[in-house]
């Protein structure tokens, strides 16, 4: 039978961390997110999996663990908040350049500058077009719910080691601190060094019985430099073709539909509800991968819906690349929340009336 | 006897170590990182460690030493080689691991990296050379530039009131409890090479050993920013340069290890 606990987002991700074989954890404390590493210190992983957790001087200093790390092989991931998220830009881009796999969380709150500790999704534009200096993508998961939390962390680094890419699990505080009931996957044990060194040849762990192994950013002829860049092109587009992962919310007969990710997601559903009782045929489509976005979703719901609203707590920045994929076929419209306010359903359907329906 | 007749086998006396490659250094004519890179591979080669040391290099002039030196390498974002240091080590605590460094990469852009791996105590090598310059970005003013030295960011000379000190960052390093050992080397003359190579050695086996943080600091010059021939360059270091970095060991001891209080 499964076991069915009860505990904060933020908790699920460490356990499921452990359960699922990480090697290693390098953090700096910020809330609303600091139960990630508190958990895994009081789970004191490295006496049970031998899984390394470190509490790093700085969030650029643990991010640079992590780049190290995913070069060696090993599965290795981080955690923040919005503004330790922003100092670890240099290392994502980094490593995202140097085609490491590895896993980092972003437990988001309110911006600009230091901005509040209460959730916010104002990180969107951050986490799909490129946080970091040059063109470079990360895979990006948007939790809805604890149960999510904990599968996340093993389909990140499953989709981290096929693509050699970061993956970037995008939650916000209200998903990190909310208590709810998870089902833990199941206990895997950490790959043991030779396991490492058969699955990464290109890792290193040192040159015993093979050519030395470089991991470098670097390329002075821009001619190499190009066929890299094109490279990484051809990678993100077959992560497009293939990873695209989202939920449909009773758009099956919708003439309406909300487009949200995460926490905001879980109003709009509320929001549907409240509506199919006055007669509102409203459905929810909740993007699971940011990126890859879910454009031909969009696109196939573009051609029989009357018009979608996009609900994001942020001035509206998700709400660019649903306009991108209805392309003007329908009008798409913003409802947000800023500043850690979360909306109510009650407030997106009034949303939706005054600004669709009319 | 033709040379011929000299150059065989059983005739050689000294060659170059398999461990630094054929490939053509970039570094100027009068630059003394070839000749600190080729230590680093002797010793590592003497230790018979290849197979499981794994470098990580710097931003600044020593970008490519991943070029030279026949291990695995990780190229650190600047200033960052502790921090990658300090997660090699830790999750595979079989390999040697070392950083190579130059001063604006470990005294001014890395100085909390290289701060806090000293002060974990992380059993890695930090190779810092201090040639008091930014030498790969054209010859600007480095946390190390002396007081009164001209560079192309201070071209009237370093002064002191404006941009502080010249920093002292072994001493610095050498007062936390995490390094085991710190020491001040050279390579203008062979009877400094003799000593750094022995340095580089002790630093190795102290980190196999468990023993602590060491860190050798270089002091070198680079006659090309400092628009200098390296005959004068090398003097001119002897002069002002161990003036204010006297070579020599900072420290030797290893450091404490931690004991549950007790209840």
């Amino acid at each position: 039978m499964e076991e069915i606990k009860l505990m904060k987002g933020n908790e699920a991700i460490s356990h499921a961390a452990v359960r699922c074989g990480c090697d290693g954890y390098f953090g700096y404390p910020i809330t609303p997110q600091s139960e990630v590493m508190e958990t895994l210190q009081e789970l004191k992983p490295w006496e049970t999996t031998g899984m390394v957790v470190l509490q790093a001087e700085s969030e650029v200093s643990a991010i640079n663990m992590v780049y190290a790390g995913a070069g060696a092989g090993k599965m290795v991931m981080t955690s923040s908040s919005s503004p330790g998220i922003s100092l670890k830009q240099e290392g994502i881009s980094y490593i995202a350049a140097a085609e490491l796999p590895c896993v980092i969380l972003n437990v988001m709150r309110g911006g600009p500058g230091l901005g509040t500790i209460q959730p916010s999704q104002a990180d969107y534009f951050q986490s799909v077009k490129g946080g970091g200096h040059g063109d470079y993508r990360l895979i990006v998961l948007a939790p809805s719910s604890v149960q999510e939390m904990a599968d996340f962390v093993g389909l990140g680094f499953e989709l981290a080691f096929k693509y050699r890419n970061p993956c970037l699990i995008l939650s916000d505080g209200v998903i990190g601190q909310m208590m709810e009931k998870v089902v833990l996957p199941p206990f895997k044990p950490r790959r043991t060094q030779e396991e490492v060194v058969a699955q990464c040849p290109w890792a290193t762990t040192g040159k015993k019985g093979r050519a030395r192994n470089i991991i470098t950013s670097l390329e002075m002829a821009p001619e190499i430099m190009e066929q890299r860049n094109l490279h990484l092109l051809e990678k993100y587009r077959t992560i497009e073709e293939n990873e695209v992962r989202f939920e449909d919310y009773h758009c099956e007969d919708a003439d309406y539909v909300c487009v949200s990710f995460g926490s905001s997601a879980r109003v709009c559903k509320s929001a549907a509800e409240l509506a199919r009782h006055e007669g509102i045929n409203l459905g929810v489509l909740r993007p699971i991968t940011l990126f890859p976005f879910p454009t031909k979703k969009i696109q196939e719901l573009a051609a029989r819906v009357k018009g979608f609203l996009t609900v994001e707590m942020s001035a509206g920045q998700m709400v660019e690349d649903v306009r991108l994929a209805v392309n003007g076929q329908k009008p798409v419209e913003f409802f947000g929340r800023q500043g850690g306010m979360v909306p109510t359903a009650e407030e997106v359907l009034d949303a939706l009336k005054k600004q669709l329906i009319k | 006897m033709t040379t011929k007749d000299i150059i065989k086998p059983e005739n050689l006396v000294y060659g170059k170590t398999k461990l630094l490659t054929d490939n053509v250094m970039h570094y100027c004519p009068g630059c003394s990182h070839g000749v600190i890179h080729k230590l680093i591979a002797e010793v590592i080669e003497e230790m018979g460690i290849q197979d499981r040391t794994v470098g990580v290099a710097p931003v600044g002039c020593a970008v490519f030493a991943y070029n030279y030196i026949d291990v695995d390498w990780q190229e650190a974002a600047h200033g960052r080689a502790p921090a990658l240091a300090t997660a090699l080590k830790r999750l595979n605590p079989e390999n040697v691991v070392f950083t190579y460094q130059g001063d604006g990469d470990l005294a001014a852009i890395g100085t909390a990296e290289t701060i806090h791996a000293c002060n974990r105590g992380e059993n890695i090598v930090i190779f810092f050379v201090n040639n008091a310059i930014y030498g790969m970005t054209g010859g600007q003013m480095a946390p190390t530039t002396l007081e009164g030295m001209k560079t192309a960011t201070c071209p009237y000379g370093r002064n002191t009131d404006i941009y502080g000190f010249p920093l002292k960052i072994s001493e610095l390093l050498a007062k936390l409890d995490g390094t085991c050992y710190v020491t001040r080397q050279s390579t203008h003359k062979t009877a400094n090479i003799v000593r750094a190579k022995k340095a580089i050695r002790k630093a190795f086996e102290n980190s196999m050993a468990g023993k602590g943080t060491s860190v050798v600091e270089f002091v070198s010059h680079c006659n090309t920013g400092w628009k200098m021939s390296p005959v004068q360059a090398n003097a001119w270091m002897e002069e002002h340069m161990f003036a204010k970095y006297p070579l020599g060991d900072l420290k030797d001891t290893e450091k404490k290890h931690y004991e549950e209080p007790a209840k």
